[in-house]
Order: C-alpha cells, then structure tokens, then sequence
C-alpha cells in the first residue's frame, strides 16, 4: 500500500461556508433596497453605489497590497459589502468626491488601520459615513424631492424635528406624514434606507441564508419601537408614534444591515441582545432629545465601542449548567 | 417536535451510502493482529507465548487493572509473536499476532442464532461475564462495559439510554444491526438494566432511520420497560452529554459523570455484544464495520473477526484507488486519519471511510471575521473562537476558567468556520495542556 495519504486531525468534512459565500449572501439581501432606491432616486443613486464600490475595493488593494504587504484580499467581497453600505448611507445627489472621500475614510482609517478584515473595533461604512456628516454637513442633509411627498428635501426624522421645536404639535404635522410612503420608500432620505419594506425582505433572506440570526435586529427595533411607544403613550401630542420611529430614518438599515457586521457585533446570543438594546435606546435619545435628527449611526459606533467588554464578560449557556434534575440520590 | 439537545448543533451530509447493504459474514483472515490496547485503560497482559495453539474465544490477554479489558483470540491457529505491530496511526504497539488455522471454537460458546431471550443471573453474575468477554463501548469510545456497569458507592443509576443515534455521517453499522439483530439488542438491553437494577430503558435513534425506528417499535412491544425514542438529526447528538440531555432533559454538569445523573449509555453494538457474551457464552471476537466512501465501488457493512487487516475489507469492497486521499478510522467528523490502513479492526473500529483526493484537502485558513457561528454551534455552551486563541497563545490559566476542559471535540466548530480555521486543532491542544495544568495542581496540593 503506497503511503501517500493525508493524514490530519477530525473533523474532515467542512460545511461548505465561506466568507466570500457570506458576503455575497450580504450583497443579494442588499439588492431589494438597491432597486428601490434607484427607482425612487433615478441613475444618481447607481453612481453613488458603483463609486463608493470602486473606492472601497480599490483602496483596500491599494493599501494590502503596498502597505501592510499582505495577501490580497478583495476576492472575500467585504470591501464591496462596504462600499454599498457607505453608498447607503449617502444622500443621492451628494458630490462625487465626497463618496471617494468617505470611501477612504471607511476602508483606510476604519478598517485597514486595525489589520484590515476581522480587526477593526467600528463599522467601516459608519466610520466613513459619519465623518462626511461631521466633515460636510451641509452636503451630506441636502436631499432631493422625492415625488409628491411634502416633507421636501428634508427627511421625515428632520422635519419633524424641525416642526416640534417650533411649538407644533404632532397632530399639526401627521398631514404631512405619509407612512405608506415610508414602507415603500417614497420618501426623503440616504440611498438604501428609504424602503422599509425593501429592507424587511432583505432581512428574511439573511435569516433563510442563516447569515445572521434575528436576535441583534429585533433587539435594536424592539427596544425602539417600546421607548417610543411609553413616550407617546405619555404624551401623543408631543412624540411620533413607534411605527413612525421603526419606519422613518435610518432604523431598518441600520437594525438588519448595519448593527449586524460580523466584526463589530457581540458573540454571544446574549451579548447581541444587550448590544441592539443599547443601539436601541441611544438612537431614540438622539432623535428625541439630541441635536441630530437621526441618531443610528451614532448609536452603532458607541455600541461597537462596548462589543470588546460585552465579549469579555457575557458568556452563553454553558451545556450542564441547568440545575440537574430527577437524579437518583 | 421530536426531542433533541438543548444547545448548538450541525447537520453535515448524511451520506449513508452503505444504508441498504445488509451486514455480510467478512471472509476469515489469514492472520489477525491484537493489539493489547483496544480500550481505554491499562493494556491487557498476554497469557500465550508464541507458538501457541489457540482456538476462537480463548483469553489470550486478562485486563491489567479495574479500567482494563479482556482480549479473546478472534481465530483458531499458533500465536506467531506477542511484539509490537504497527497500528493504523503508525504507531508500533505490543500485540499479539496468530495465524489462522480453520476455524475451531473454544468449548461452550453457543454460536447459533437461535434467540436466548430469558435472563434471570444475578446482576454480579452478568457483569462478570461482560467483564469475562472482554466487551468495551463499541461506539468508537472503548470503555470498558463492566466499569460503567459497576458505579461508584453511593451512585445508583436510574435509566439505561442505548446509543442508535449513529450521528456520524456515512456510519451505517448500528443502522444495520438495529435492522438485523434489533431482537438481540432489546435482550442485551434488558440485560444491561438488570445489571444495574433499573427498570427505565431507552433507544434513541435519530429521524434519519425511519426503517429502524419502526422495526424496533415493533420488537419493543414486548419488552415492557424499554421505550424507542426518534430524535430530531442533529450532529452530535450520540456525545453522550448530548444524548442523555436529548431523551431525560438531564444536563450532565461539567466535570460530571452520565452517573451524576441517574445514566448509563451504552451503545447498539454493545448491547449486542452484552448479549452474545451472557446468553451466548460468546467474549467479543467479532463487530459490525461499515466500510465506505465515495471512491469505493460497493460500501457495505461488515461482521469482521477483530485483528483483521483493515485494507483487507477495503479491498473487498471495491478497493483502494489513485482517487483515494484519505482512510479514516471512524466517522468523517470525530474519525482519526490512517497513516496505515494494513493496521487491524479493533473492538472501537465501526468504521472505515475512504475520501477522494479533493475532499481531503483542508480548507486554506481565512481571517477570523466573529461571526460567531463557532459559538452557536458548540453542543457545550463553549466559545471556540476564544478557547482556539487562548491555546495559541499558551495562556491555559485564562483557558481554565472558559471551560475549555469540556469540548467534547464534536468537531462543529471547525466543521462550520467560514474562515477554515482549524479551531479545534488548537482546543485539543490546549485541552490537554490544560488537563495536565490541572493534574500537576492537584499533585502539588
């Protein structure tokens, strides 16, 4: 018998998974909110996502590649991942230097600093993101009109904003609220986060796929849409309701897409609950009482900053732990 | 909603392949190899010398202490060297090697198939004759029966659960044998709760084998006690942790024995042999091997005499081929490689699985994105991904307290990694390295 064979420890079957196989699951649930978006937003919303792409892969070449010397790893598709989700983020009319700019902030200091892929302690996307809202605020909240909605240019989130502290009154302003419009996306807001409807779909197919499990999205919404709701319960004239808060904004994106990466999430079931109630209530502050109308991605990247200590000391159901039960003597 | 376990979990292919061929009589070898270390424990010590004559069933080697086993010569024929012989991992350990001459049985053992169902022995009584035959965990585990049957002062066993989970995918021998010999295995069973006074048996066997949950249904009809239990298929529901919690909803705690609460598992194949040794007067001589893999021409389940050359039943099953990359002695998630396939069948070996070249090959090892499907599906409530960290970098002492110690090395982990990283690799490492932490600790004190 020739003595050729491979001989390695258990287990010899894999499952079959891949992080490029993730990625791409990540992409087509993606898809949905990509159409709409474009639909709602005409061929702007096209250049956005293809340029915020480009950068991201380009830029994460660029810098494995020169930089930290390593093995190429834009065949694993989180860069494109990223970039579509920076492209998300982004008004559709937004110049297209800021996109390459958020790119290389995303890809450059919020990813490939740490090590690149699997070390990076905050979102790339929001990295990139809310340094262009800080950077350039005037470009990145000037949105176009968008059908017949009335909220022109502004989001819902800042126009109700707006309209409370000037003294209205949320029934002065529900007219001008078309819910329908928020589900399906007719409305003012970044690329991907106007279709509420569009994200939910999205949301199943991660579930079917077993990319993600519910526990972070529902934790982040759950948590939203309850805060929200004791506020309007307390005082309907003077708080949106909690469907208003779940399908305006950034919620649905920021809930199934963004709360979930990998890398910056918690690793325990457990730890994803205490992670989406966090993100939970401080978008909610933000919004409600903050000095931006939206608060997710700010919410996010500060619970991205507890993941490591939520990692250390929230542990899973250990096997044996349960009290043993009808045991002889 | 069928009953499983409470946590984790994976479904790899099942890939029966050999689920239909029904369980043949191998052909005698020319010579066998015995190993003196088929169990788990100190080795047995030889009682022949060679030039020896020896007939099928005679003790050969007695168990060297309390965790020890028997061994019995599987053919008739002269004792040609009691020295060291080359096992499947490439190891030489002492063995007693005889070739065959015919086939004569020691006196006494009853080798017809006629159906002895009354028991009436005194528990002692059976579990000397299970310790006289020289029977271990025939799951792939190897633990001496008698030892399991005799609990600690103190301890008292409450149910007897039979392993029919037969988890590990391409393994079809338990299948066959519940098909083909589920009489047997009820009277083995009923035989093993006498033993330990219990009244409560079950049978689990997963959804996947609706043919043998039914036919043993129907046996089980009259042997009151004795309950079939169909499990949901999950991987790896036949750990024993995982089984007992599956069927009683009892979690062994960690550092615990199946005996901390009220259990006692033991597989079909011991059952069955549990049966032949106390009915039958028959020490294990011979086990049920399935033999497959997708490069092989004919999978098939064989009852082989123990000693016989493992590539002699990969032979007459197809043979060996430039496609085959891989033998693995067992299933395709716990089973151990060979290094040499011309090693004997041994009284754990219930399998032997061939792999093709390109489904031999690992998987090149990706960066760590913490995904955290390590995590999920850990059947013991571990995280791998820190347990696989903590072991690279030497530190046991942080390991410790992270429960590292109870991975029952299922293999889940690093079978789901999107990454391909060889997380369990590194527990196993730091398993052992932290075991002995932990030995040297209670030397000191």
């Amino acid at each position: 018998m020739d003595n050729k064979l491979i001989v390695s420890p258990s287990p010899h079957v894999h499952s079959g998974n891949s992080t490029r196989r993730l990625m791409g699951d990540v992409l087509i649930a993606l898809l949905p909110a990509f159409v709409v978006s474009v639909w709602v937003f005409g061929l702007n919303a096209l250049w956005v996502t293809a340029l915020a792409v480009a950068s991201c892969v380009v830029f994460e070449y660029l810098i494995q590649k020169f930089l930290l010397k390593g093995a190429c790893s834009i065949g694993n598709l989180s860069a494109v991942v990223t970039g579509v989700l920076l492209a998300f983020n982004l008004p559709s009319t937004i110049p297209l230097w800021l996109v390459v700019l958020g790119s290389f902030v995303a890809i450059a200091i919020g990813k490939m600093t740490f090590g690149g892929l699997g070390k990076n302690p905050f979102n790339p996307a929001l990295v990139g993101r809310v340094f262009l809202l800080i950077a350039y605020p005037v470009q990145m909240t000037t949105f176009p009109l968008v059908g017949v909605d009335a909220t022109s240019g502004a989001t819902p989130l800042a126009f109700v904003k707006e309209a409370l502290k000037s003294g209205s009154s949320v029934s002065d302003i529900l007219p001008s609220i078309s819910h329908q419009n928020l589900a399906y996306g007719l409305t003012s807001g970044s690329l991907g986060e106007v279709a509420a409807i569009a994200l939910l779909i999205g949301f199943v197919y991660l579930l079917v796929r077993k990319v993600i499990t519910w526990h972070i999205p529902v934790a982040v919404l759950g948590t939203m849409a309850l805060f929200t709701a004791i506020l309007w319960g307390i005082d309907p004239e003077s708080y949106m309701s909690p469907l208003f808060h779940l399908l305006a904004g950034g919620a649905m994106l920021g809930a199934i897409f963004m709360a979930t990466d990998y890398v910056t999430s918690p690793m325990t079931t457990k730890g994803m609950l205490i992670y989406g109630f966090g993100i939970g209530v401080i978008t909610v502050l933000i919004r409600v009482w903050g000095a931006y109308p939206e608060g997710m991605s700010f919410a996010i990247l500060i619970m991205n900053a507890v993941v490591p200590l939520i990692n250390k000391y929230v542990k899973p159901r250990r096997f044996g732990a349960k009290k043993v039960r009808g045991a002889a003597a | 909603m069928l009953k499983t376990f409470p946590i984790g979990g994976v479904h790899p292919s099942e890939n029966k392949l050999s689920r239909e061929a029904r369980i043949e009589y191998f052909p005698l070898p020319d010579t066998v190899v015995l190993p003196l270390s088929q169990h788990i424990g100190a080795p047995a010590v030889p009682v022949v010398a060679k030039g020896d004559k020896v007939v099928v069933g005679q003790l050969i080697a007695k168990a060297g202490g309390f965790v020890s086993s028997n061994i019995h010569s599987s053919v008739s024929g002269t004792v040609v060297s009691v020295d060291l012989a080359m096992t499947a991992s490439g190891l030489r350990q002492p063995a007693i090697t005889i070739r065959r001459e015919g086939d004569e049985w020691a006196e006494g053992i009853d080798c017809s198939s006629e159906l002895v169902r009354e028991c009436t022995l005194e528990p002692a009584e059976i579990i000397r004759r299970i310790a006289d035959a020289g029977i271990v965990g025939m799951g792939g585990a190897t633990f001496p029966t008698q030892v399991k049957l005799t609990p600690p002062p103190g301890k008292k066993a409450d149910v007897v659960i039979i392993n029919g989970v037969e988890c590990e995918p391409y393994l079809t021998a338990d299948h066959r044998v519940m098909l083909e010999r589920g009489e047997e295995v009820l009277v083995g069973t009923s035989i093993l709760a006498r033993a330990l006074g219990v009244q409560q048996c079950y049978i689990g066997i997963e959804n996947n084998k609706p043919d043998a949950i039914a036919h043993m249904k129907e046996l089980a009809e009259s042997f009151p006690g004795i309950e079939i239990v169909p499990l949901r298929v999950r991987y790896p529901q036949g750990g024993e942790k995982q089984l007992i919690a599956a069927i009683t909803g009892r979690q062994v705690p960690s550092g615990a024995l199946p005996i901390d609460v009220g259990a006692v598992v033991q597989n079909v194949g011991t059952a069955l042999a549990v049966y032949e040794a106390v009915q039958k007067n028959k020490p294990l001589v011979e086990r049920v091997v399935t033999v497959t893999g997708k490069p092989l021409a004919q999978p098939a389940n064989y009852l082989v005499r123990l000693g016989t050359p493992i590539s002699a039943l990969i032979d007459h099953a197809g043979g060996m081929s430039d496609d085959v990359g891989k033998v693995i002695g067992g299933g395709p998630m716990m089973g151990r490689a060979m290094s040499h396939p011309e090693a004997p069948v041994l009284k754990g070996t219930s399998g032997v699985l061939l792999m093709r070249q390109k489904e031999s090959h690992r998987k090149q090892p990706d960066t760590c994105i913490k995904c955290a499907k390590c995590v999920s599906v850990c059947p013991m409530g571990l995280e791998p991904y820190l347990l696989s960290k903590l072991s690279k970098k030497r530190m046991y002492a942080e390991a410790e307290p992270e429960r590292i110690v109870d991975c029952i090395e299922c293999g889940s982990c690093s079978y789901t990694c999107p990454a391909g990283l060889p997380l369990l690799d590194y527990i196993r490492l730091g398993k052992a390295e932290t075991l002995k932490m932990i030995r040297a600790r209670a030397a000191k004190s």
